[in-house]
């Protein structure tokens, strides 16, 4: 008989204490041993976590009225630029903005060592933050300029909305050019010196639920250390890529748009970074559980690395001037073995996020669950999925807006 | 008299080259040999602690960087900050002599200090700045 479990039992099974959860890695060797369908019927949820650099993540903070009232126009935190082209006291802080007086590339390659992740790290970790704001004066906000000193708790809001986050699988960076480059895959060395790559594989979220079956709207998830919400599709969604066997997207694939309260983070995992030659940046750590509600949706959580490919780019020539060929596929298995065959070449792997830190989300999202805590909840609405038609558009330069 | 203790580090092309011979019967200079890993297919390094009188040991050096050794004296010790590190791993595919090493499977970072030759690799690779120079 099919197994066939809904939320409202999974979550009362959790309230009892009495729910099964396992890691995306655990789950492998539960299914080998036990087969699909009893692994099906004892186990509740699966945990899935990763842990890298997320480019398209930011907080919307409210500072609060000053007195007089400041509609302000320019924002700097740290001397971070935030846009303030919102309400008077509201600003959205970007993961990647870097101070005016950075250096940038000018000394090349530039070094972007404090940016927006920074500052965000600093908010969560309660750090004070140099708040610096102009407007231009209004009859209603007729102050013009405020310099102070904000701290998390202090500020009325900061809410975290990733507009893109735990890609669907990426791809596999080199350079065949005869010179060093930086890019927002690391340093990669000259004629296939070595391979970047970038998910947590059998551990990843998105690789765990390939077609969106559990993950939609509404779900809540670990995020930043706290409590998340996938909040829509993220931006550059895009389903409808070439899959293996197993539903696995063989290139990036879908995205997430993630929301939630910074105040209940943590600077653990949420980590400003820096890349050579590239900019500044934020690692976000996210873990997404996956309700076992039928036998075909605990299939999709057995994928293992051997089993999951990435696509190879040229990053020094392809990849900048947006060609879409590439050099093969490689599977997670042997990205993670520390070499990787290219062009007949033997080439040293570089992993950019934390294969460590996805498995630690993955239990601490695991025990959150186990102990009542952390109840799962129904998408509102499922993400765009394979029969969606999406088709990722280019930008075109037009000489007249015809 | 000159006594100085450096890093060369020398391409696949060069290892063939008998360096140390060179730099004792040419310009008499006293090597004692700290540190070493030389590869034929890959690229090798040398820690050494050298001395001579100084007009010979600049002309040495002058010799090592004619033939494209790259020289650097060793100076500092990295220190690798396990709080700071983001635990991804990118630096150990830098390391030149494994001091930074990730386990498998665990896919853990770790430093060895007694690998480590100073070369410098791991500093501006890591996104976390979670290596540093201390002198």
């Amino acid at each position: 008989m099919a197994i066939e479990k809904t939320y409202e039992e999974i979550n009362a099974r959790i309230k009892r204490g009495e729910a099964v959860v396992v890691t995306a890695e655990e789950i492998i060797e539960i299914v080998a041993e036990k087969g699909v369908e009893q692994a099906a019927r004892e186990v509740d949820v699966v945990t899935t976590g990763t842990f890298g650099t997320m480019c398209s993540s930011g907080v919307f903070l409210n500072f609060g009225h000053t007195k007089p009232r400041i509609k302000m126009n320019k924002v700097y935190l740290n001397g971070v630029p935030a846009y303030g082209g919102i309400a008077a006291v509201d600003a959205y802080l970007g993961a990647t903005a870097l101070p005016e007086s950075d250096p940038e590339n000018r000394v090349y390659p530039g070094r972007f060592l404090y940016g927006g992740g920074h500052v965000i790290e600093d908010l969560v970790a309660g750090k004070p933050v140099k708040l610096e704001a102009t407007g231009y004066g209004t009859d209603c906000y007729p102050r013009r300029r405020i310099e102070t000193w904000i701290t998390l708790s202090h500020i009325n809001d900061a809410i975290l909305f990733n507009p893109r986050n735990a890609y669907q699988n990426y791809s596999v960076a080199v350079n065949l050019s005869n010179r060093t480059i930086y890019t927002y895959m690391g340093v990669l060395k000259p004629n296939l010196g070595n391979a970047s790559f970038s998910t947590s594989g059998q551990l990843s979220p998105l690789m765990n639920d390939p077609y969106y079956k559990t993950i939609g709207v509404g779900t809540r998830i670990f995020l930043g250390g706290g409590i998340g919400y996938v909040a829509w599709h993220g931006t550059q969604h895009n389903p409808c890529v070439p899959r293996g066997e197993n539903g696995v997207p063989l290139t990036g694939a879908g995205t997430l748009a993630l929301i939630g309260d910074l105040k209940q983070m943590k600077p653990e995992w949420l980590r400003g970074t820096s890349y050579l030659g590239y900019g500044a940046s934020l690692a976000v750590g996210v873990g997404i559980p996956i309700p076992i509600l039928n036998e075909e949706i605990l299939l999709y959580t057995t994928v293992k690395d051997e089993d999951l490919y990435a696509t190879i780019q040229d990053y020094s020539s392809d990849y900048p001037n947006r060609e879409g060929s590439n050099l093969g596929r490689v599977s997670y298995a042997e990205l993670r073995s520390g070499k990787i065959t290219v062009m007949g070449k033997e080439v040293p792997t570089t992993p950019l996020s934390s294969y460590l830190k996805a498995r630690e989300i993955a239990e601490i999202l695991k025990e959150w669950i186990r102990s009542g805590s952390f109840l799962l909840t129904e998408p509102v609405q499922l993400l765009p999925s394979v029969d969606s038609g999406i088709a990722l558009k280019g930008l075109e330069e037009k000489k007249n807006n015809g | 008299m000159i006594a100085n203790k450096v890093v060369l580090r020398f391409a696949s092309s060069l290892v063939g080259q008998p360096i140390i011979y060179h730099l004792v019967k040419e310009y008499d200079l006293v090597i004692n040999i700290l540190k070493a890993d030389i590869n034929p297919h890959q690229e090798g390094y040398v820690v050494l602690e050298l001395s001579g009188d100084s007009e010979n040991y600049n002309r040495g050096l002058k010799y090592l960087r004619d033939i494209g050794v790259e020289v650097e004296p060793l100076s500092g010790t990295i220190a690798w900050n396990r709080d700071r590190c983001l635990q991804c791993g990118a630096c150990t595919s830098f390391c030149p002599v494994g001091a930074l090493q990730l386990t498998r499977p665990e896919m853990e970072v770790r430093f060895e200090e007694s690998k480590c030759i100073v070369c410098k690799s791991c500093l501006d690779v890591c996104m976390a700045r979670a290596v540093e120079v201390r002198f």
